[in-house]
């Protein structure tokens, strides 16, 4: 699609961010110690500790992620919501209070409480820099895919935005500036997912034949016996060769018409056609979209925006507003149009990528089981089921493993508002994310909806509605991911200060030199994240997480979970967790079919490990390895 | 030695954190029940995932109940630890007061 920027869009997007930096300058004037560097001087007020607790943890990935997820596959993406609200389970009847009481600013304090050990302080600060940086990347991602329709620039310059933006909120003021940053988009991302899902609920579903630009996508039918030279073309086709196509992934048989492409649905006597959408590379350089170069500006030829209901319960047309459970009773009676996508080869022998129609049953949508990553699910094979497991695992698990969450423990005063602000955090996050169903649902159903992205559905949604709330969306999930992103640099920058420099290395430092090094380390990782930001722009952000998730859980969990559990830990044992468990999940991480097929652009078949998410191997592995280990290692 | 997190803290803290300990024992057993819900629900998905498209209630199905009851479970269990540990607040913030 072709993304135009809004006047309206960019002066409200600037004005957040403007507003966001203001309050990042004027309170950095007030954080002049390390204590207040990294902890806001544990003084942060327990409610807006909380709030802040949704800003940190709802992160690109849960706005744009999921809600892509949803618009795209349906149910399948509301299972990480469901994940990603039940660890804080584990935050907070295990983890919260015991993080309050032996840390003090980084969650290696906690691990070394007992022992003070610079070994695990080693250990625990690598593994907090591996899963920041392994979370940063989906941020910046989600950065990128939001600056493009709201200000028309590259994927590319949305990350540089993002990346030096965070750079300066945490160079110039630390976590009191960052709170206050995540608490502030924390409340206004629930307070607005709220607005639009009133407005998703107002608007009801309408039946169409295509998107919101007005293009009817068209159906042919034609009587199988007869020859397709001979079929009864429209005028507008007539003339232009028919050739059949096999696609590459979903092994569909397609029909191109001269410039346009169609896939062939199969019904006894008839060859059914239904309009798809081509875009294809060409080897000079150039686009072509339908056949025709790509355009530069709106009206041009560009791909149309996509997702619509086919068919309504009673044969309706329309239903009028509908409530929190009638929007899903209708629905699962309901018909819509999903894209799927596939290659087939041109004529000039080049790949062409097809995007084309399956018109799917509402209750199909809402079940799980559709999505590749969960179609293990409904798989006969028990490997295939282990994938789901792991993921649920390891998102069970995550959350109270995730460094730049931990940390956020230090900022308030004793273990009472530790507990009162998870439980705060909680209620709103859980919240959102009962929102994200009818968001990504109502994106899927709003025929706005980029074929080819779908971190793109929640801005495009708003915009469905109207200019405005697209701003106001955009600025707040720009703010989103700087809110994370500002959390996850300064969980970095407390590892490299605290855990390495100051506790391995033995580094004397004053307290002005820590949070020099601390700001060094921050614009260091920040250009890192940049970096990798772009590199991995194609894949799914909230999948990007799930694998952040497994890294932390794996690495982190099993000896936060076995110190206050079994006397019998010893140093040793913490230390070998921590770099079993990260190397292990890391490691089958790059050698799973996800990675092959999304990053190396391998086959499926060529991975090594039989299935993509390591969690259920590797954070056993975690806690087996403690146990062992510490065995080994007791003194008599 | 080797000391467990609780004699840990027991041994090296105030008499107030034996009291945080009972909490924490609450905290556990309200996580067993969670975790029994979020297992239910993962299971059921993996090997029973026809279950899961019955509507039960308002032509809602099993799916989307099951899910927003989680949720709401999560919520629910965290009030309630957050009202047990308050009567331990209470009573700590009483002797203090003593």
């Amino acid at each position: 699609m072709i993304y135009e920027a809004s006047y309206v869009a960019v002066a409200i997007f600037f004005a957040f961010v403007a507003v966001t930096l203001g309050i990042s300058f004027y309170l950095g004037g007030k954080a002049k110690s390390s204590q207040g560097y990294f902890a806001a001087h544990g003084q942060i007020p327990w409610f807006v500790n909380g709030i802040a607790f949704a800003g940190d943890y709802l992160s690109a990935a849960s706005f744009l992620g999921i809600c892509g997820m949803i618009a795209f596959y349906g149910y399948d993406g509301f299972l990480y919501s469901i994940g990603y609200l039940a660890g804080w389970i584990v935050a907070l009847f295990v983890v919260a209070e015991p993080m309050k009481r032996l840390g003090k600013f980084t969650f290696a304090d906690a691990l070394d409480a007992k022992f003070n050990s610079p070994g695990i302080k080693l250990a625990a600060g690598i593994s907090t820099l591996a899963v920041s940086v392994f979370y940063l990347i989906p941020q910046m991602v989600g950065a990128g895919v939001l600056v493009q329709p709201l200000l028309g620039f590259p994927h590319w310059v949305g990350v540089v935005i993002v990346g030096a933006t965070v750079i300066v909120i945490v160079v110039t003021a630390g976590m009191v500036s960052t709170t206050w940053v995540q608490f502030i988009k924390g409340s206004l991302l629930v307070l607005f997912s709220g607005i639009l899902t009133v407005m998703i609920w107002a608007r009801g579903f309408e039946t169409s034949e295509g998107g919101d630009d007005g293009h009817v996508f068209r159906t042919l039918s034609f009587d199988a016996e007869v020859p397709q030279d001979q079929w009864p073309l429209p005028t507008d086709l007539a003339g232009g060769s028919v050739r059949t196509l096999n696609g590459d992934a979903t092994k569909r048989t397609f029909i191109a018409i001269g410039a346009t492409m169609w896939s062939v649905e199969a019904v006894p006597g008839k060859m059914i056609l239904h309009e798809a959408q081509t875009m294809q590379k060409r080897s000079d350089g150039t686009v072509l979209v339908n056949g025709e170069p790509k355009g530069v500006k709106k009206g041009e030829p560009e791909l149309h925006p996509v997702g619509h209901i086919s068919k309504l319960p009673d044969g309706q047309q329309k239903t009028g507003s509908l409530g929190p459970l009638s929007f899903f009773s209708t629905l699962q009676k309901s018909e819509v149009v999903l894209w799927g996508k596939d290659t087939v080869l041109g004529e000039n022998g080049e790949a062409v990528t097809v995007y084309f129609q399956k018109p799917t049953p509402g209750s199909q949508v809402l079940r799980p089981g559709e999505h590749p990553s969960f179609k293990g699910i409904r798989s006969e094979k028990l490997l295939d089921k282990l994938n789901f497991l792991s993921l649920m695992l390891a998102l069970f698990c995550g959350t109270a493993s995730l460094p730049h969450i931990l940390i956020r423990y230090y900022t308030v005063k004793d273990e009472s508002s530790a507990r009162k602000s998870t439980i705060v955090g909680i209620a709103s996050i859980g919240f959102f994310y009962v929102l994200t169903l009818y968001m990504g649902l109502g994106a899927m159903t709003s025929g706005s909806m980029d074929v080819t992205d779908s971190n793109m559905a929640a801005p495009l949604l708003a915009r469905s509605m109207n200019e405005w709330l697209f701003a106001a969306i955009s600025a707040i999930a720009f703010t989103t991911v700087l809110g994370t992103v500002s959390g996850l640099i300064l969980a970095s920058a407390g590892a490299v200060t605290h855990d390495l420099m100051s506790s391995y290395l033995k580094i004397e430092m004053s307290d002005h030199e820590k949070v020099r090094i601390a700001k060094i380390s921050s614009v260091v990782v920040g250009v890192i994240a940049v970096v990798l930001g772009i590199q991995f722009k194609n894949l799914n952000v909230s999948y990007l997480v799930g694998w952040a998730f497994s890294v932390a859980a794996s690495a982190n969990l099993p000896s936060l979970v076995m110190i206050l559990f079994w006397k019998g830990v010893t140093r040793q044992g913490v230390i070998s967790a921590v770099l079993v468990g990260m190397i292990s999940s890391l490691g089958w991480i790059l050698l799973s079919a996800d990675t092959f097929t999304g990053v190396y652009g391998l086959s499926a078949d060529q991975a090594i490990v039989p299935f993509s998410q390591p969690g259920i191997v590797t954070i056993p592995l975690g806690f087996l390895t403690l146990i062992v280990v510490s065995l080994m290692t007791r003194t008599k | 030695m080797r000391l467990s997190y609780w004699s840990y803290i027991t041994r090296n803290f105030s008499p107030e954190v034996k009291m945080q300990t009972h909490n924490s024992r609450i905290g556990i057993v309200l996580f067993a029940v969670y975790l029994l819900l979020y297992g239910g629900f993962v299971f059921l998905n993996a090997f029973a995932a026809d279950v899961m498209e019955t509507t039960p209630i308002a032509g809602v199905n099993l799916a989307i109940l099951y899910g927003f009851g989680l949720i709401i479970a999560a919520l629910v269990l965290a009030l309630i630890y957050g009202f047990f540990c308050k009567l331990t607040d209470d009573e700590i913030a009483a002797r203090g007061d003593k």
